[in-house]
């Protein structure tokens, strides 16, 4: 066990394999950097982990009400760490307002800290409490550590010199130090990181350390009441190497840029704002020294309609949105299928549909991103599964954008972007490139010849002497690509397009088992984010001797050529997804076989417990 | 005058070998005739020349222009050409599109590309009507205008192309007329001397659907008395016998006709055209027959900072502050720690 330890009498800290701890506030607390700050904290103390905010849709919704409810969640532990957690052990209520909106997601007997200083009559009645939940003594779901971190706070910066606006805003920084004690972690990085960020005001800095110093203090003084316990949660066996935290966005952004410089073209990334996929037009907009170059458009389709110029032109066009936005894209995307030019667009998927809640997650643009178009027009379709999947996933879309000369569409949501998880960081120097041929040679040219393995046509930049040409959305002849209207021309042409996105599957590795046998009574199948919950409920099962196994897919469409016998293996398929059965009904349409599926839209990431339990009925349900 | 090299291009040389499917009589092939004698003019390189168009007759343009050419989809050929530049600002870009495609459907599209300015020449052909769909009005349809659509009469009022471009920030609108084969190619030339978005509406006669629409000013007959031709620095003269005049309305800010000699008005009382005054441009935007007549030329050219050039300089900004980007130096960027083996 590491870190400071209780000078309590207590006895001994609690090991746990791992916990759950949310940190909840109104948007003014700053629960996003306490909740920044601990998950340092425990990554250094080499805990495996995975958090997610939760933030408020209102950019500044009122003081105290529910709706201006701010929260970090983050689960650890000694083991892998597959989600952000089901039910949070400990629940951090900075104000009454934090207290009803997560009081039912708690942890039956788990315990919720409260700040009794905020428990007053106006933020009562602003959260909508008649009376004050913690005298009126019907919460019994948890035990509750009641602290009036208020006062406490104001007493530990009393020398500070600010005034007593400027010193509640320490709350936060003393309910940090609380938590630390909790969990016997260190301080010094977070000491270290308040006096680098308020270096410009020193009494700012020291304030909040003695904020933090003394929750820390009250935890080791005081007397704690029945199970304000102390834990320890000890390091994760986790491969050895460079770590750092990632989001989906991130990772995603990084990964475009990567792709990019594997393949020898600049990135022009084209894209208009909306909830989750703005973060990536601002990820990007701070890479140009890697001659990425932004473009916030009028619209969404004059976003995709500018990739599509910038990809004709010799760059490689990316756009980015969310459901609706993609919807508004669509004729566009079918344009770049006609005209045979590489383009990535990547799908934040949120929970619709039309505006629906734009901040909670869903999968259910599958059916869009597969089918979605007018006419026969195949692209590619890939999923990313992790927030630090996306950078991969971002590679391998570039990579086959650019070799098979198609739209692909990247599939994530607003969980995997926001969400963030430790990142073994890869050695990008030990990738083998995969450099784009631009065609320069005139002889024999035309610009619909295809190539032979691939069915790609060749990509010429305008400014190339001798390769003068044009293309549009009208059906070309094979081969020279002039106006063609003849029939026998577009059945050909239809057919290399649907021939030219089947045959992406040899880019594609075989489908493996992520974890259990590889054949068997029962399989789940998943794509997308919901492979943290599968993947630790089949973790859990497969440890109480339950015979399941998991498989997760990062293609799409194309599917893996093995998928077919692979899931032939098992006499059961459950397919859970955050959709009515989107990927049900592609498996089914495919191999034609009874797959069932395992579905929630309550734009929450599914619970382990919750696949867990499925399991468990199906495999009686058979018995 | 320039001094042709033996290996000169010439207009002809800028027609593709494509059959040219415009109805016999279409406004358009004037057009065509005028474009392919500006990049003869020009010496235009072929293959660093690029046609963007989106739908409708007259985005059929790129297929019959020997350069590269990209024939899109309705209304976004400005988004389109947009990234053309911004990936190769070296190209020289022209867009082609009709007035349903640049004001109805793509209205959005060429705001924003004449407000940022992206260096390129546009070229709306305004002929008042939808062809390829078989003749519904357009945007810019005068108000009672019949058509399948409207059996009873349009009712909206049309918007006028050079008084939005004017409104939405270009900075180069100009108007010529299809069959004006000496003068459409000098104000061609103009729009691709102008760095920055140029807008030229250019009056098309569709002999199918609207056959006509523009006679009242454009017919030889007419025209002398119906059109003035602006010069920048020259007073603003038009008439057959050159004795008309336009000038501020005492007492107002609207322009009026007046009569050389009558009066006791001089050509010293007339407003002398100013390419960089947009007030000045958005009043002679306005002027229509019969009261006035319509102005044609350079309304407005009054040079700024290209947005593409303006991109280029930011983003090698970045790169001669913090170096090419290094991949592996971003991925360990921030906090990072060390997992032992």
């Amino acid at each position: 066990m590491e870190g400071s330890r209780s000078l309590r009498a207590a006895g001994p800290r609690q090991e746990l394999e791992s916990a759950v701890v949310r940190f909840a506030g109104d948007s003014g607390d700053g629960m996003q950097l306490t909740g920044g700050q601990f998950t340092l904290t425990t990554a250094l103390a080499g805990n495996d982990l995975a958090t997610f905010p939760d933030f408020p849709a209102e950019i500044r919704a009122p003081v105290g009400t529910t709706y201006g409810v701010s929260a970090f969640q983050i689960n650890f532990g000694a083991r892998d760490i597959k989600t952000s957690g089901d039910a949070p052990d400990v629940l951090v209520a900075m104000n009454p307002a934090a207290l009803k909106v997560n009081y039912e997601d708690v942890k039956r007997g788990g315990l919720i800290v409260v700040d009794t200083g905020a428990f007053n009559e106006k933020n009562l009645r602003k959260a909508g409490y008649d009376s004050d939940p913690l005298e009126d003594g019907g919460l019994d779901r948890a035990r509750f550590l009641k602290i009036d971190m208020t006062a406490q706070t104001l007493e530990a910066v009393k020398d500070s010199g600010l005034n007593k606006k400027e010193g509640l805003r320490c709350k936060n920084m003393w309910a940090l130090g609380l938590i630390y004690w909790m969990f016997g972690r260190d301080r010094a990085a977070s000491q270290e990181w308040l006096e680098k960020k308020f270096a410009k005001r020193p009494e700012i800095a020291k304030a909040n350390i003695a904020a933090l110093d003394a929750g820390h203090a009250f935890g080791e003084t005081a007397e704690m009441p029945d199970g304000g316990g102390a834990y320890s949660v000890p390091p994760a066996k986790i491969a050895p190497g460079i770590y750092r935290a990632v989001t989906g966005v991130e990772a995603m952004g990084w990964g475009l840029v990567a792709g990019s410089q594997s393949a020898e073209v600049p990135l022009v990334f084209c894209s208009y704002p909306i909830t989750p996929a703005s973060t990536l037009l601002h990820i990007l907009a701070g890479l140009k020294d890697f001659d990425v170059t932004t473009f916030q458009a009028e619209d969404e389709i004059a976003a995709v309609s500018a990739a599509i110029g910038a990809s004709y032109a010799g760059s490689l066009g990316v756009t980015s949105s969310s459901g609706p936005g993609i919807a508004l894209k669509t004729e566009a995307i079918g344009l770049a299928i006609a005209a045979e030019l590489p383009l990535v667009i990547v799908n934040s998927q949120r929970a619709g549909p039309s505006t629906g809640m734009p901040t909670k997650t869903e999968q259910s643009d599958l059916y869009q991103a597969v089918f979605g178009r007018n006419a026969d027009s195949p692209l590619v379709v890939l999923a990313a599964s992790s927030p630090a999947d996306c950078f991969e996933v971002g590679v391998q879309a570039v990579h086959l954008a650019t070799k098979y000369m198609t739209p692909v569409m990247v599939l994530t949501d607003g969980y995997i972007a926001n969400a963030s998880e430790p990142w073994l960081i890869p050695d990008v120097g030990s990738v083998p490139g995969f450099p784009v041929r631009f065609r320069e040679q005139a002889e024999g040219f035309e610009p619909f010849m295809r190539d032979a393995e691939t069915l790609a046509r060749p990509w010429v930049k305008p400014g190339t002497p001798g390769l003068i040409h044009r293309i549009g959305g009208l059906e070309r002849a094979y081969g020279s690509g002039h106006i063609s209207y003849d029939p026998e021309n577009h059945q050909r042409m239809t057919e290399a397009r649907h021939d030219k996105v089947e045959g992406v599957v040899r880019d594609i590795p075989p489908q493996g088992v992520d974890q259990g046998p590889e054949s068997g009574r029962l399989a789940l199948v998943g794509w997308g984010s919901t492979y943290g919950p599968i993947s630790r409920a089949v973790n859990n099962l497969l440890g109480e001797g339950v015979e399941v196994s998991h498989i997760h897919l990062r293609h799409i469409w194309p599917l893996p050529a093995n998928l077919d016998a692979l899931l032939d293996g098992f006499d059961h398929v459950l397919v859970p997804e955050m959709n009515m059965g989107q990927l049900l009904t592609l498996l089914r349409s495919r191999y034609a076989r009874p797959f069932e599926g395992l579905n929630k839209v309550s734009g929450r990431p599914f619970k382990i417990g919750e696949i867990e339990d499925a399991v468990r009925a199906k495999l009686e349900a058979v018995q | 005058m320039n001094v042709m090299s033996p290996s000169a291009l010439t207009p002809k040389d800028y027609a593709t070998d494509q059959e040219v499917r415009w109805c016999p009589g279409c406004g358009d092939y004037a057009i065509l005739k005028a474009v392919l004698k500006t990049l003869a003019d020009l010496q235009a390189q072929p293959e660093n020349t690029v046609f963007v168009s989106g739908i409708g007759c007259a985005a059929r343009f790129p297929y019959y222009v020997a350069t590269y050419g990209f024939h899109t989809i309705h209304g976004r050929a400005p988004a389109v050409a947009t990234g053309v530049k911004l990936a190769n600002p070296e190209l020289d870009v022209w867009v082609v599109g009709g007035d349903g495609d640049m004001l109805s459907i793509g209205g959005n599209h060429l705001m924003h590309v004449l407000r940022r300015n992206v260096d390129m020449q546009i070229l709306l052909f305004n002929n008042e009507i939808y062809g390829l769909t078989k003749g519904q009005y357009s945007p810019t349809s005068r108000v009672g205008t019949r058509s399948p659509s409207t059996p009873q009469g349009s009712l909206d009022t049309p918007v006028s192309a050079a008084s939005f471009a004017l409104g939405s920030g270009a900075r180069f609108v100009a108007r010529g007329v299809d069959t004006q084969q000496k003068v459409l190619p000098e104000i061609l030339s103009r729009a691709h001397a102008h760095k920055g978005a140029s807008l030229v509406e250019i009056f098309q006669n569709c002999i199918v659907y609207n056959d006509g629409a523009f006679s009242h000013f454009t017919d030889r007959s007419l025209a002398d008395e119906t059109q003035i031709h602006l010069e920048h620095g020259k007073p603003l003269v038009f008439g057959k016998e050159r004795d008309k005049g336009l000038r501020l309305k005492p007492g107002s800010v609207a322009l009026e006709v007046v009569t050389l000699g009558e009066g006791g008005v001089t050509e010293a009382d007339l407003l002398v055209h100013d390419e960089t005054n947009r007030i000045q441009a958005q009043m002679l935007a306005a002027l229509e027959p019969p009261a006035f007549p319509v102005a044609l030329g350079v309304l407005y050219c009054n040079p700024g900072a290209s947005y593409e050039a303006e991109v280029r300089t930011q983003r090698e900004a970045a790169k001669a502050s913090r170096g090419a980007g290094d991949l592996k130096a971003l991925l360990h960027s921030g906090h990072t720690w060390v997992v032992g083996a």
